[in-house]
This record gives C-alpha cells, structure tokens and sequence, in this order.
C-alpha cells in the first residue's frame, strides 16, 4: 500500500490529468498507457492486479472507467482511488460541458448542424463497433450466439436489460459459453 | 416504434441524481444502453435524436462517453449544477461498490463458477450495446445526408474500427471531418 511521497502523489495525478485528454473513445482508450505508468514505470501494481481492475470495474455495474479507480484503490488505497479517478476525469468533464454549453448557444448554426448530422451515422456505426470487438474477443460460436440474441432482444422486444445480464451469468457459469 | 411528441423533465435536482443512480446501478458491462432505454423510452426525457446528437459530441471528446453524456444532459435541464448533480448520480454509488467488489473479488478471482459467469455476462453487455444501435438508427431516416450516404458513411466507419482495426484517432478525424463537410453542404443545398 502507500508509501508515496508527495512528489509521486503529484507526479501521478498530473500523468493522469495529461491522459484524460487523450481518452477519445473512452478511457479503456489509454489502459496500455495506464500500463505503462502504473505497472512498468512505477510498478505500483502488479500485471494480475492491473488485469483484475478492468475485470471488476465491467463486472460490477456502472460506468467502466471505474476500472481506474479499482488501480488508484489497489495501489494506493482511498486516497490512491480520487487521485486517479479525478485525474482522469477532470479535464475531459471541464472540455465536454464546454463544448455542450458552445453548442448549445449556436444550434442554428449550420457547421453546428453539420457536426450533429455528419457525425450522427459515426456515432451509431461506432456502437455497433465496440459491440463487435467485445464478442469477438473471446472465441467459441456459443459466445457470439449470446451476444446476438442479446442484440436482438434489446433491438426487439421490451425485456428489462437486468433479465438479460442475469441470464448471461447463468448461462455462462454453468459453462455453456 | 412512433416517438411521443411530448417530452417530460426532471422536477428536481433530486430526481435528476436518483435517476441517474438508477441508470449506473443497472449498467452491467456499459450504461449506455439501459441510459437510452431509460432516458428516450422510460422516462422520456430525450428524443432518440437528442441522445444520438449528445452521443456524438460525448464520443468525440476525450473522456468516458457516459460521463460525458450524463453531464450534458443534467445541463440541459438543470445548466451546472445538473451537471454536477448527475455526474454524481452517476459515479458515487457505483465507485463505493466497485471499491468493495474489488477486496471481495481477490477471493474469488480463481473461482470457475465467476469466470464462467463474468464471460457470460460479458457476451449479453457486447449484445446490448449492438441492439442499442439498432434501435437509434432510424433516426438516420430524417438525416439531411440522406440515407444512402449515411449507410455508405456508417460501413465505412465500422469496417475501420472493426474489422481493420485502425486506431480510433485516426478514423474520427479523418472520417468525421469528411461527414461533416458533405453534411454542411447538404445543408445550405449547393455550396
């Protein structure tokens, strides 16, 4: 557990600052460069214990950039928790309700109403995306016979998606995927 | 599926807050799609367009594209202090039991039966983030590309990220750049 000085404590919650502005795409963008300062550069976690936070943090419910927070916890306790979860979260939230506030006050603006159209197919083809590199990260065609039946449940009908979770988890530790 | 003309609204801070509580802590695996379902059909405080519209400005800056969706949207209803309010409602109760899954799951890390279900649930939550899409992608319909384009547009986009596996940093920007030009000439009819 800590055994920080202060210099490190700033030292990591600046490298943290400076990394949320490269979190396009969400924050599991820049886990290798988490890896990097966490595990090799500082070895404030182990590789297992880096693993395990992004496991729990996409187990447990809630945003997955939590995962973050599971490595500021592991490596240094509370404290270590809200260093690294407001580090990476602070600049981003600053830019992000800036840019909503700036967008806002011009939606009559026809650039604004470009980027919102333009963007618009991006968006949902990026979804679509991430849904496809989740699946198809774990071999086996039961796997991918779950996630589509998952997707089609939600695109379909009105079953809540806690059902599906948990049929998911049934499913999954009897083994069957 | 009509969308209903009426919108709805928080009354409150509070409700804005719980709300959000609500969403985080039925996220498995992503909030993304349960905060459509709960925000568009539930609750109705969004239109489909709207939360693809606030998407795509969440999925474009840096940071988690949820966090930067919940606070966008508690600014719209509520300007900062909405913000602030649903970003809470969103990270606070979760962060309090990820931190306590975290010392139980050193326990269990090695158990087969957790495994088995964490891959599964894992194979549901890659689902519904699919269906999600599915379900806002007739709001391509009234897009001022047209349909073809966006059809053209959305292919494009997958086929890099996902099936070629470029990095995200160098498809937005190329992409989003080219989209958003033909939109803006679209829009003013000849440019």
């Amino acid at each position: 557990m800590s055994s920080l000085s202060l210099a490190d404590w700033l030292h990591l919650f600046g490298h943290f600052l400076l990394l949320s502005f490269a979190a396009i795409g969400g924050a599991i963008v820049i886990a290798p460069e988490m890896h990097r300062l966490m595990v090799i550069q500082t070895g404030l976690l182990t590789d297992a214990q880096f693993s395990a936070s992004i496991a729990i943090a996409q187990a447990a419910p809630g945003p997955n950039v939590l995962f973050v927070a599971v490595m500021g916890y592991q490596a240094a306790g509370i404290a270590g928790a809200a260093a690294t979860t407001i580090g990476i979260m602070l600049p981003s939230s600053f830019l992000a309700f800036a840019a909503s506030r700036w967008s806002q006050a011009r939606q009559d603006w026809r650039a604004v109403r470009a980027f919102k159209a333009g963007m618009a197919p991006i968006t949902i083809a990026l979804l679509v995306a991430t849904g496809w590199i989740l699946a198809t990260g774990t071999p086996g065609w039961a796997h991918l016979v779950l996630t589509t039946a998952a997707a089609l449940a939600v695109w379909r009908t009105r079953v809540h998606l806690l059902v599906l979770i948990a049929i998911g988890a049934v499913v999954g530790a009897l083994g069957w995927v | 599926m009509q969308e209903p003309p009426r919108l709805a609204r928080p009354a409150s801070l509070v409700e804005l807050f719980v709300a959000f509580t609500a969403l985080a802590l039925q996220g498995f695996g992503g909030v993304l799609a349960i905060a459509q379902r709960v925000l568009c059909e539930q609750r109705r405080w969004l239109t489909r367009e709207d939360f693809v519209e606030i998407l795509a400005v969440g999925q474009v800056l840096p940071g988690p594209n949820i966090v930067n969706v919940s606070l966008m949207i508690g600014d719209r209803f509520f300007g900062w202090r909405g913000a602030l309010v649903a970003l809470a409602g969103m990270l606070s109760v979760p962060l309090v039991l990820v931190l306590v899954l975290a010392a139980i799951y050193v326990h269990y890390a090695q158990n087969a039966v957790v495994a088995g279900a964490l891959n599964g649930m894992g194979a549901v939550a890659a689902g519904m983030i699919v269906g999600t899409a599915l379900k806002l992608a007739p709001v391509l319909r009234s897009n001022p590309m047209g349909r073809p384009a966006c059809a053209s547009i959305a292919a494009i986009c997958f086929a890099c990220i996902a099936l070629l596996h470029w990095p995200l940093l160098l498809v937005l920007p190329i992409l989003g750049i080219a989209a958003c030009v033909f939109a803006w000439g679209r829009l003013g009819g000849r440019p």
